[in-house]
């Protein structure tokens, strides 16, 4: 277990959700996509805070922030999506392609 | 080869494992249980790294938050129960292409990249110094995640709920005009009157 072969799960886990967020068709496949990003982005924080950083708490404080936008991506993205489909019956991406005029 | 190393290794291979798993099984519920697993393995190697208050914090977080995400893929499914198969993707090739990108750019950061190696001192209380750190020099940064997290609970119910005390959000609402003073830009359509031409666009 040394920081580059953590790093390199985590550039897995990132490259994954990348995938994941530009292919999924439905919005909540989507949302899983962008977890995934910040799953990877939280374990490189915590890799680079015990095994680069000496400690310093602020590496601890980075992961908790990343865990704070994951809750609110999360709760954001459920609300927008129950809000477009009860405006336009919608649950793929590909079904709102127009401007409201 | 250590006890670490081989829990390491495990739980990564799962990590990476249930996580491209998310993205090939049929159910959307059982791909919501898979981000779960992929979490709860990279929080195992977190608490290989030391940082024992975030990786059984990521347990609870993701347990609770992978069963609400579980429900919400019941009431958007595509299939019923995943019986059928599913493969609901568009410019696949590309976001391959750009997936495989990332992870060889990133791996090459990791690879080629020098860092310094400082690891966790002897004798350091991780959860005693992050809670120093989160109720002393950088507790700004907390308290402000806290509100920010307060506003999107209030956006989310304003979002989510189409009524008000007094009916419908936009109920009696018009809209500015082009110009000032101007006609409203969009009237709703039960006050438009004949003879006066909108241009309104309605696709169904």
């Amino acid at each position: 277990m040394t920081l580059t072969t953590l790093l390199i799960v985590a550039a897995a886990l990132i490259g994954i959700g990348i995938y994941g967020t530009l292919s999924q068709q439905s919005f909540v496949m989507l949302m899983m996509g962008l977890e995934l990003i910040v799953n990877g982005a939280m374990l490189a924080a915590v890799s680079f805070w015990a095994l680069s950083a000496a400690g310093a708490p602020e590496g601890q404080l980075l992961t908790i922030v990343a865990m704070a936008v994951m809750a609110i991506e999360m709760a954001m993205g459920f609300a927008l999506v129950v809000a477009v489909f009860r405006a336009k019956q919608a649950d793929t991406t590909e079904a709102l392609d127009g401007l409201k005029h | 080869m250590s006890a670490v190393d081989i829990t390491f290794f495990i739980n990564a291979a799962v990590a990476i494992f249930a996580g491209w798993r998310v993205f090939v099984t049929d159910s959307m519920v059982r791909a919501s249980f898979f981000l779960l697993i992929s979490f709860l393995a990279v929080g195992v190697i977190m608490l290989l790294l030391a940082a024992v208050y975030l990786g059984v914090a990521l347990f609870f977080m993701m347990a609770v938050e992978m069963m609400v995400m579980a429900l919400f893929m019941v009431m958007f499914m595509m299939n019923p129960a995943g019986l059928n198969p599913m493969k609901m993707v568009h410019q696949e090739k590309v976001a391959i292409g750009v997936g495989v990108v990332v992870f060889a750019a990133l791996s090459a950061v990791a690879v080629f990249g020098e860092f310094p190696s400082r690891p966790v001192p002897e004798g350091l209380q991780p959860v005693v110094s992050l809670g120093h750190e989160l109720l002393g020099k950088s507790m700004l940064v907390f308290e402000s995640a806290g509100v920010t997290l307060l506003a999107t609970m209030i956006a989310v119910v304003m979002l989510t709920s189409h009524r008000g005390r007094y009916g419908d959000a936009n109920h009696g609402s018009q809209p500015p005009g082009l110009e000032p003073g101007g006609d409203p830009a969009d009237k709703p359509e039960e006050t438009e009157e004949g003879g006066h031409h909108h241009h309104h666009h309605h696709h169904h």
